[in-house]
């Protein structure tokens, strides 16, 4: 199954950032909008034959990673060299060129196909784009092979119908035809199957697995969905918040997964086994808005094992107070509320926080003590009242590292001795300055 | 326990250009108080038309038959504004897309204030902002929130907000129509354990409407499986997931991948199209054990253990089949694209 | 080699009958309106493709075998719908007329539509300063009363196109060009984020080549509503023309519009046909454009169409399974 160790393609510091429009007024005093870092600082090999799985919830970045590879998003800083060749800066015909080497596979196939053509003529447009074939009668039979090869057979049956005369399944397997008739030697294939019934998803996955054969196709497999990439994938790569976390053989990820983030996902996937229910230690909160990432380690505010040097900061002072006020009645929160006051001052990340007001120590300490084994408080590293206010400040983040780690290499401090070792001394030397 | 909803062979049909489509044909089920019951198949089961169907939620042109009882009363022949009342404070009802129902101009507050004013009228202000805000908190959204617009919430806020704005009714059954489909993984399963902690946070039962097996094992009481406008198997969820009886219900099973997948298995073919259904038992086309006496006899419910129930001639009644009927049949050739 | 050809005919027929489909299929209220549309249309259509037949005289002929028609004649025989002060006969000028205001409109829509939708692709599709300009440009236009625009535009034209029937349709052009533009411009816009059209990047393709055979399909299918809605609109543009004495000079055709404000004064000493008549003319053909363009609207509009629903009838005769499966 797994590549013959030939590399395809070489992604190396790859970054993708999408600059947002600011407010009107933003605009009109010529402010620019922040940016967005949908891959930032990406860097892996696919080797021929292979597939790799790029694992991720929504806002991870896994699809604009697969875009940038296609040249349909272009890259803001890095490289992606393919079948040795650097692809990111080509020229629009050179790129159309390599086209002809590397397809996509939509998530929707509901939307994937152009409602005004028949199967016939969206199937066969490749060819006439390149100028592969000569006259319609030699696209209407080329295509009418392809459509048996995915399974439309007799292809005469679904030559002349419309997309929306057929099923899910069915125009998804007219959308993996539109994408091998140029023989491609990488597909990216983004979510294949997730639109699709359960009873029909193993289906097109396995008429994946045969062409790859057949074909000799190398895949990238954008998915959100663990349980199809353990099936699928050879390699898996686990992205959050535009970076790899975690990437190494299947098995191994599957086996012993190393990220708390890995461990999470692996634990949330609902599974139809009567004997499981749902898990109670799931990480809080969602995927924070990658405008504005988290300091240190994007994942630190959700992750249960995170300490000292993670990136503790401002803003996770205040998710911490709203958690708190989440479970309270409505008396004790207003009252603090209005000892604490506002909480915007908090939304600039910073490692340093000066709240007004004495009783915000009383509070903390107050939630300290409730709750000790939060990994906030690791965080911390002093908070002192003066003259009316607290300061209170957090250590300095340490930058994750993607380093080896048996057979995977992971993002994170866990694995990281230096950071360990960085946080122990903080550890020790702490308190206050 | 007693059932807080009991459904007596429930037609719903609706009519189109080309004839009845027969959305759901002879369902019945119970909810007990507080349990959270499963509702799963492929889509073009019939799931969604059943779940809104109960709560007399029907697009135009459909009609409804039998019996869906609720607190003595038949809610399909009754008349709509005793209905509309009842939806909310006895009924309430949670969509896939949380941010559609929203309205994006109203602030979360107002959501709340406008759902309460309208069912219990009698509730001063002060009120309302207590029971909002604890509604919102056991669901994890803190009070300072409160007063934002629905497009400040992620995804996961949203539709935790939506399950409060139907909690904070205090309704006695919640129909959840696919509830976290569009969300991720790890938010999803939040969601979930939410929803399978109804019955000990505000004692309400739950009609659970998904096409995921996962989700129905770990978070349903019971589970019943749809096929084709019927009931295929109805049963504990632990029972089913571990011996499904019904063809349909170990296939979907086996067809489901999951984490202990070592092969894919797939269901030949699609559901069947409902203006025309298959004759005899609807899923016969598809099934491998299918018998000479499946597509000749609509299938008779039996209970092969006390609480379970199956529709299949697998289970008899014997006295039913005629002669020879339980010999294998020729299963019909399915083209291997014929799917949904 | 004949047999790929009648396929290809059959495939082709299959297209039009798919795009044909809503039409064919539309029910009730959109059904009557369409077709009570398309009828009075048709009217007016064969009235203008056959007005030397049907027409007992020329547009502006006052007199036949050197004798001179009367003025102002009442309805009657000899000129069925009677004679204005100029001695016209009041029904061949509205059969000339209907000639009239169909050119006009059918050119202006022509050159509404080439000029329109192209750049609403075009702008649509590529974005950028372009799209910029051209937006400002069309939303400067219309800021201006549509009328007044024409006006200006046939006041401007008419000095140096002769023909008056180009200048009208020209000076009503510029007051539609706008329209379409938007609305395919901001069709395109949506069309563009589709997946198949990133389908079709990833293909390849080339993007006019995608503009033409994966946007311009998906975006057309509006048109022919605000076509037959703005042909409507058109008319009344015309005719409005014609009664400030800015559109098609009497010299050059009969139009309904000129004929109405020359009635005016008549109406005042109790002659109603002269004005009477060409102005049902007007209404006529307006209602029918309009009866077309909103049933059309109905019926291709998803938003607007709805179903067609049979009652649902539970007593149907059940499925009958087929006892033969038992037989040995």
């Amino acid at each position: 199954m797994s590549g013959n160790g030939e590399v395809l393609v070489k992604v190396d510091g790859l970054k993708t950032y999408y600059s947002i429009r600011g407010s009107f007024l933003d605009r009109l005093v010529g402010r620019t909008g922040a940016a967005v870092r949908a891959v930032d600082d990406v860097s892996l090999e696919l080797r021929k034959g292979e597939v790799l799985g790029l694992v991720g919830e929504s806002g991870s970045g896994k699809t604009t990673l697969g875009r940038t590879l296609l040249g349909l998003v272009p890259a803001t800083d890095g490289s992606v060299e393919f079948e040795g060749r650097e692809i990111t800066r080509l020229s629009e015909h050179d790129r159309r060129l390599m086209r002809r080497r590397m397809q996509i596979v939509f998530q929707d196939p509901h939307a994937s196909l152009n409602p005004a053509m028949t199967i016939a003529q969206a199937v066969g447009h490749p060819l006439e784009i390149h100028g592969l074939a000569k006259g319609r009668e030699e696209v209407r039979l080329r295509v009418a092979d392809v459509l048996e090869r995915v399974g439309l057979a007799p292809a005469e049956q679904y030559l002349d119908k419309y997309p929306s005369d057929l099923s899910g399944g069915q125009k998804q397997r007219a959308v993996i035809a539109r994408a091998i008739i140029l023989n491609p030697v990488l597909l990216v294939a983004d979510e294949p199957v997730s639109m699709l019934d359960m009873s029909v998803r193993a289906k097109i996955l396995e008429l994946m697995l045969a062409l790859k054969h057949d074909f000799d196709l190398t895949y990238l497999y954008i998915t959100h969905d663990l349980a199809t990439a353990k099936f699928f994938c050879d390699r898996i790569a686990i992205m959050y918040l535009g970076r790899i976390v975690e990437i190494g053989p299947s098995e191994a990820i599957y086996e012993d997964p190393k990220h708390p983030y890995t461990q999470a996902l692996l634990r949330a996937i609902p599974e139809p086994d009567p004997r499981r229910t749902i898990p109670r230690d799931l990480p809080r909160g969602e995927v924070p808005d990658a405008a504005r990432p988290p300091l240190g380690c994007s994942f630190h505010p959700r992750c249960p094992k995170a300490f000292e040097v993670c990136g503790w900061e401002s803003r996770d002072l205040k998710e911490l107070l709203e958690r708190r006020w989440a479970g309270m009645e409505e008396a004790g929160f207003e009252d603090e509320q209005a000892s604490v006051g506002s909480l915007e001052p908090l939304d600039d990340p910073a490692t340093h926080a000066r709240m007004p007001g004495g009783a915000v120590k009383a509070i903390l300490d107050e939630a300290r003590a409730e709750d000790p084994a939060e990994p906030f408080w690791t965080g911390v590293r002093r908070i002192e009242s003066a003259d009316g206010h607290v300061e209170i400040d957090w250590h300095e983040p340490v930058a994750p590292r993607l380093l080896p780690s048996g057979q995977v290499e992971v993002e994170c401090h866990l694995y990281d001795e230096e950071a360990l070792a960085e946080a122990e001394k903080r550890r020790r030397s702490g308190i206050p300055r | 326990m007693s059932a807080v909803l009991e459904v007596r062979n429930l037609r719903l049909w609706y009519g189109t250009a080309r004839g009845s489509v027969r959305a759901v044909d002879g369902v019945s089920l119970e909810i007990a108080a507080g349990s959270v019951l499963g509702l799963v198949g492929e889509s073009g089961c019939g799931k969604s038309t059943l779940g809104r169907g109960i709560l007399g939620l029907l697009p135009e042109g459909a009609r409804a038959d039998g019996e869906v009882l609720y607190k003595g009363r038949n809610l399909v022949t009754m008349a709509p504004r005793e209905l509309r009342r009842l939806r909310g404070p006895d009924l309430g009802l949670i969509f896939q897309e949380p941010m559609t129902r929203l309205n994006p101009l109203l602030r979360i507050e107002d959501h709340f204030r406008e759902t309460l004013e309208q069912h219990e009228s009698k509730l001063t202000d002060d009120a309302i902002r207590r029971r909002s805000l604890d509604t919102l908190g056991r669901m994890g959204i803190p009070p300072t929130r409160f007063r934002q617009y629905p497009h400040e919430f992620s995804g996961g806020m949203r539709q935790r907000i939506m399950i409060a704005l139907a909690l904070v009714l205090r309704p006695s059954l919640l129909v959840a129509d696919e509830p976290t489909t569009s969300l991720d993984v790890i938010v999803e399963a939040q969601i979930l354990r939410i929803l399978a902690d109804l019955k000990a946070n505000f004692d309400t039962a739950l009609l659970l409407i998904t096409h995921n097996l996962g989700i129905v094992a770990e978070a349903c009481d019971r589970v019943a499986v749809m096929y084709a406008g019927q009931i295929a198997e109805e049963g504990p969820a632990r029972d089913v997931f571990a011996e499904p009886k019904h063809p349909y219900t170990r296939e979907l099973l086996r067809s489901t991948i999951s984490l202990e997948t070592t092969e894919l298995h797939s269901i030949p073919g699609a559901p069947p199209n409902l203006i025309t259904p298959p004759t005899g038992c609807r899923f016969h086309p598809r099934c491998p054990d299918v018998m000479r006496v499946c597509p000749a006899r609509d299938p008779i419910e039996t209970r092969p253990e006390p609480d379970r129930r199956v529709l299949c001639w697998l289970y008899g009644p014997d006295g039913d089949i005629p002669p020879g009927g339980t010999e294998p049949a020729e299963r019909e050739r399915i083209a291997l694209a014929e799917e949904a | 080699m004949a047999a790929t050809a009648i396929e290809r005919l059959h495939r082709r027929s299959l297209g039009i009958r798919r795009a044909l489909g809503p039409i064919a299929e539309a029910r009730g209220m959109a059904r009557g309106m369409l077709w009570t549309g398309a009828g009075i249309t048709l009217v007016f259509v064969l009235l203008a493709i056959f007005a030397p037949v049907l027409s007992p005289y020329g547009f502006d002929q006052y007199q036949a075998g050197g004798r001179r028609f009367a003025q102002l004649a009442h309805p009657g025989h000899g000129h069925i719908l009677g004679t204005t002060v100029q001695s016209t006969d009041v029904l061949s000028r509205i059969v000339w007329g209907t000639q009239t205001e169909l050119e006009v409109v059918g050119l202006a829509l022509a050159f509404g539509l080439v000029i329109g939708v192209p750049l609403g692709l075009i702008a649509g599709y590529f974005g950028g300063l372009f799209d910029r300009a051209a937006v400002l440009f069309m939303d400067a236009m219309f800021a201006f009363p549509p009328l007044l625009l024409a006006i200006v535009i046939a006041f401007l034209l008419g000095s140096s196109v002769s023909s008056g029937v180009l200048v009208a349709a020209l000076a009503i052009t510029i007051t539609y060009v706008p329209q379409y533009f938007r609305v395919v411009r901001n069709h395109v816009i949506s069309v563009r984020e589709e997946p198949y059209v990133e389908a079709a990047r990833a293909l390849g393709a080339k993007p006019f080549t995608i503009l033409r055979k994966y946007v311009f399909f998906n975006v057309v299918q509006n048109v022919p509503v605000i076509a037959t809605l703005n042909a409507a609109d058109a008319v009344l543009t015309l005719t409005a023309l014609g009664f400030l004495g800015y559109g098609v000079q009497p010299t050059q055709g009969a139009e309904w519009g000129y004929d109405v404000s020359r009635a005016v004064s008549d109406a005042a000493s109790g002659i109603w046909w002269t004005g009477l008549f060409p102005g049902l003319a007007i209404v006529l053909l307006v209602t029918g454009l309009t009866l077309v363009g909103e049933g059309l609207n109905e019926t291709i509009n998803p938003v607007l169409r709805k179903r067609s629903i049979r009652r649902v009838d539970f007593a149907a005769p059940s499925l009958e399974p087929s006892t033969e499966i038992l037989e040995p």
